[in-house]
């Protein structure tokens, strides 16, 4: 659904972000985009969306190129970001605003979405910032866009509001679509995760499903770190020792821990490299 | 659902729907919850209900009747009583054993206690009815 062939960028051409990165999503998952402040994970959704552009490379989203913004592909896309704007419109006048814009757009269920988030019937100046960005959640849902990006979703969401969105998106997920979810809270939506993009300075260190993760690596909490075992990473404590190895056949699999697969992949790049590349 | 950290998500889902098979709930030759009902439900990727939907049928415990649904197969009871008897024996039992070790306790103890357990739901089923 999206490709990227030797896409390189930055903000300035000085100082690329990314360097020749190949990077493929296909439809039908729930997209983890994970990486440190800074590592350049929304620059990556905007490059998808279209706003901005590559300097060098080939990226293609539906076979068509972002930068070109044809309305056949603006129509599939819905970016709900981080920050969010809202103009002083009551909230149903704000969302017959944007409805034209996508054609698979469902009212019904826009107004459900609105229900379901305990949403005012009010003017968006009176609302709050979880509230604004659930509006904007209901929307995207609603557009039935094939590729919805949210960037940091949970962000300001109450705890009920973090439940509903779980559910919201394993309700609208459909093989046609992708789900792009860049987030720090790995915990309020790692259950919904199915596919795992890791970023780290300008690097895509990994990019791969969490069947293939559990298949590959053992999550466990383990009293001793033995000197003869290999470890991928681990993390001492009190408690004991969170560890990431390799699994062999006589492991069980064991439950993806996202935090640590990330801390993995960040502290031994290499090491996750080797497995998954 | 809360999940434990020790066992595969789609793991844990399928222990869930072969305790509601034992239970009575989910009952032989009738239909369970659709993969994106129990998505919905659980909060999880539709993807992972599949995968356990999968190994479920794998397991000859449900089967796919093409465009109507998942159901419970007949016989199911069995299979599922000898899955989740694996299960246990596997996994459960060895971190028992190693407990009882650390705390040496005795396997007598524990025969008493389970005597015990038995007597005192024997009763509490005698007086439900």
């Amino acid at each position: 659904m999206i490709q990227f062939n030797n896409v390189s960028f930055g903000y300035s051409k000085q100082k690329l972000l990314y360097t020749n990165i190949n990077l493929e999503l296909t439809a039908g998952s729930v997209y983890g985009l994970l990486g440190k402040n800074g590592a350049g994970k929304s620059t990556l959704l905007k490059l998808m969306a279209g706003l901005v552009y590559p300097l060098h490379g080939k990226l293609s989203v539906f076979n068509a190129n972002p930068t070109k913004r044809a309305p056949s592909f603006m129509h599939e896309v819905f970016f709900i970001p981080e920050e969010i704007d809202t103009p002083s419109l009551h909230v149903l006048d704000f969302g017959a605003e944007h409805m034209p814009f996508y054609p698979k757009f469902n009212n019904e269920q826009f107004l459900d979405y609105l229900k379901e988030f305990d949403i005012p019937m009010t003017n968006l100046n009176n609302m709050s910032f979880g509230q604004k960005k659930k509006v904007w959640i209901a929307l995207g849902m609603a557009s039935n866009a094939s590729l919805i990006i949210l960037d940091e979703p949970t962000n300001g969401l109450d705890i009920p509001s973090k439940r509903k969105l779980r559910k919201l998106i394993a309700s609208v997920l459909n093989e046609d679509t992708c789900i792009i979810i860049s987030t720090h809270q790995v915990k309020d939506l790692d259950s919904l995760i199915d596919k795992i993009i890791l970023v780290d300075e300008g690097e895509i260190i990994v990019n791969t499903d969490t069947d293939s993760i559990t298949e590959k690596l053992v999550f466990k909490l383990s009293p001793d770190i033995s000197s003869t075992e290999q470890y991928l990473y681990y993390e001492s404590s009190l408690a004991g020792n969170l560890i990431v190895k390799e699994r062999t056949p006589e492991d069980e699999t064991t439950k993806l821990d996202l935090e640590l697969f990330f801390n993995a992949g960040i502290n031994n790049k290499n090491g996750i490299k080797q497995l998954f590349n | 659902m809360h999940f434990h950290s020790n066992k595969a998500i789609y793991i844990q889902i399928a222990d869930l729907i072969c305790e509601k098979i034992l239970s009575g709930i989910f009952k032989e030759e009738e239909r369970i919850p659709s993969v994106r009902e129990l998505a919905v439900d659980l909060e999880v990727n539709p993807n992972t209900v599949m995968r356990t939907y999968e190994y479920l049928q794998d397991l000859a415990i449900i089967s796919n009747k093409r465009g109507v649904g998942f159901f419970v197969n007949t016989e199911s009871i069995e299979r599922v009583t000898a899955y989740l008897r694996k299960e246990f024996m596997e996994q459960e039992l060895p971190n028992l054993f190693k407990n009882m070790k650390i705390l040496a306790i005795n396997i007598n103890e524990i025969d008493q206690l389970y005597q015990h357990y038995l007597q005192n739901n024997l009763n509490n089923s005698n007086e439900k009815k």
